[in-house]
């Protein structure tokens, strides 16, 4: 699969398994996304669906396989040793949180910080994390607000938004750090009906930015038109994985079949 | 906009008024209470009756009580138990703070410590830690800073270092350190995960998220209690009289009531200034909880002479 070193995929995942004490949530998942690839996770609640995506930025640990972003191994790192030959050592959590820095996530619940403005918001992290003047976080926090539609919201507190305009927000605080990924993590299951298209059209515009997404979510129209890639999980292993219109139209598995005449 | 009543033919309103009559600002008469002013009356009778026993009985000698009402030695007293009180509890927030966060550390070691600390200083009375500071000058005469096991570098004399003040002041703070350990504890736990894991996620550092994401969201539960806290505190520092400590406002009060042999008299002035004091901290803790229930709701409470306004009217009582 990863012939040409020049092309990495920007998430590798090889047999990850992750288990909470006895349940096996993820039982070997094998995956690759590419860069600019926009992936689509879809699967019943209970799947690893989102279990897999907090792997990815090692919200969650995993127990077996291997896991890279960017060519980097997620949580350790790989050291010769003289009777082993490889070893793994674990990352010290200042690692982690540098990794982090260029993985960005957006929650179900949106997670906004509900005493800080819709600016503060997005400017936190790049003040904190990146050691940016406020001036310039400030800045270029209201580009970001403008780009995702919310200019004239920067100084409202999160309870004052709609479910629409968190998630917004929420997704210009990711931009914010300048990330080389982003992970949706059901991004619009928390919204009413209404309010899904705006966080949708918002999510296509930085797909078609060139951004490299892997969104888990339940929308199968916005899979098919704007994914590049589909894959549908169950029980803790992917079922079935291709081209978003193949697996949808013409679905190869009985479990896939059963999934999608159900949710279409 | 309330132009509804033209449409020929719409039917009347279901109490038989015409059409478009039931559009516009609702201008209601609001729910009386009358059992309130009824209350309100009852408890101003039992008042007067309190106060004009307590004004005409001549064993509360209330010339006393006014002679040393103002009296500088109390005022001095009071400000000393004021004092006390502020400077204890600013090392135990701090202290407490330091230890809720330690207590809920994964690293053993830190939470094994606070742990420790809190079942020593939770687990016996405040009144026995202050004789132990008072008696610290004569267990360890003289403290000494250099090799462990080795030469003295610095050495200084227990008293000169602890004072009766001092002795005082550790006393009452490493006692309340352990209970705001525990107030800021309930905090931290209170607020949500997703909080912590939106900011990890953002590449923050643990020590960044507590600071700036967990511990101001947390302040809203931790203050509450903590103004409790800071008004049982006022009051604990009448013990430090087992350093003994005897420059604030109770041993002063009872030094005096002694001397002149009216302990009633005294007793009134102490519980005058100790009752000015906290409800002036009680204004203070108001004010605060305003300011950090920002962001949290969106009726931002009535000032407090808003609420008083407001008493006989409307369902704005509530409860």
């Amino acid at each position: 699969m990863m012939s040409e070193p020049a092309s990495v995929p920007m998430v590798l995942a090889e047999g990850v398994h992750k288990s909470f004490g006895k349940l096996e949530v993820l039982r070997g998942i094998d995956l690759s996304v590419r860069r600019g690839e926009v992936m689509c996770i879809v699967g019943p609640s209970g799947s690893g669906k989102s279990t897999f995506l907090r792997c990815v930025n090692h919200l969650e640990r995993i127990n077996a396989g291997r896991l890279w972003v960017d060519g980097d191994l997620v949580g350790y790192r790989q050291k010769a040793h003289r009777r082993t030959g490889l070893r793994l050592h674990e990352l010290r959590p200042a690692e982690i949180a540098r990794r982090r820095q260029d993985i960005g996530m957006v929650f179900q619940r949106f997670n906004l910080f509900p005493h800080m403005t819709a600016l503060g918001n997005v400017t936190e992290a790049p003040q904190r994390v990146l050691g940016e003047s406020k001036k310039d976080a400030a800045a270029r926090a209201r580009e970001l607000l403008a780009r995702v539609g919310l200019a004239d919201k920067a100084d409202a507190y999160p309870n004052q938004l709609s479910g629409g305009q968190q998630q917004r927000v929420a997704i210009a605080r990711a931009l914010a750090m300048r990330p080389k990924l982003m992970l949706f993590d059901e991004p619009t299951s928390a919204l009413d009906p209404e309010l899904v298209g705006e966080v949708l059209d918002v999510m296509r515009g930085l797909a078609e930015s060139g951004m490299t997404m892997v969104v888990v979510t339940h929308e199968m129209g916005f899979a098919r038109e704007v994914g590049d890639a589909l894959v549908f999980m169950d029980g803790g292993v992917v079922v079935e994985a291709g081209p978003p219109r193949q697996v949808i139209e013409s679905p190869q598995h009985e479990r896939t079949q059963r999934f999608l005449r159900a949710v279409l | 906009m309330t132009d509804t009543a033209g449409q020929g033919g719409s039917p009347a309103t279901p109490d038989g008024l015409p059409p478009g009559t039931s559009v516009g600002q609702i201008t209601a008469v609001p729910v009386r209470h009358p059992g309130r002013w009824v209350a309100i009356a009852v408890l101003a009778v039992l008042g007067a009756m309190l106060v004009h026993g307590a004004v005409t009985n001549r064993e509360f000698r209330w010339g006393t009580v006014g002679t040393y009402l103002f009296d500088e030695r109390v005022s001095r007293a009071a400000l000393e138990t004021l004092r006390l009180t502020v400077l204890a509890m600013l090392v135990a927030v701090v202290l407490g703070v330091v230890i809720a966060v330690m207590r809920l550390s994964p690293n053993p070691i830190l939470s094994g410590v606070a742990w420790l600390y809190l079942w020593v200083f939770r687990g016996t009375p405040v009144y026995t830690q202050l004789v132990f500071w008072g008696l610290v000058g004569v267990l360890y005469p003289r403290i000494g800073f250099g090799i462990p096991f080795g030469p003295q570098l610095v050495e200084l004399d227990t008293s000169e270092l602890i004072g009766p003040f001092m002795a005082a002041l550790i006393g009452l703070a490493l006692n309340e350190a352990a209970y705001m350990a525990e107030i800021v504890r309930g905090g931290i736990l209170s607020v949500d995960e997703g909080q912590g894991e939106a900011a990890s996620a953002l590449g923050m550092r643990s020590r960044t998220i507590m600071r700036r994401i967990v511990l101001p969201q947390a302040m809203r539960v931790i203050i509450p209690p903590t103004g409790n806290e800071v008004i049982s505190m006022l009051k604990t520092t009448s013990l430090v009289v087992a350093v003994p400590y005897s420059l604030e406002l109770y041993s002063r009060t009872r030094d005096i009531a002694v001397r002149i042999f009216q302990p009633v008299p005294l007793l009134i002035v102490a519980a005058i200034w100790y009752l000015t004091m906290t409800s002036v901290l009680m204004v203070g803790q108001f004010y605060l909880e305003r300011h950090f229930a920002r962001g949290s709701t969106r009726n931002v409470a009535p000032t407090l002479l808003q609420r008083f306004r407001g008493l006989g009217q409307g369902g704005g009582g509530g409860a």
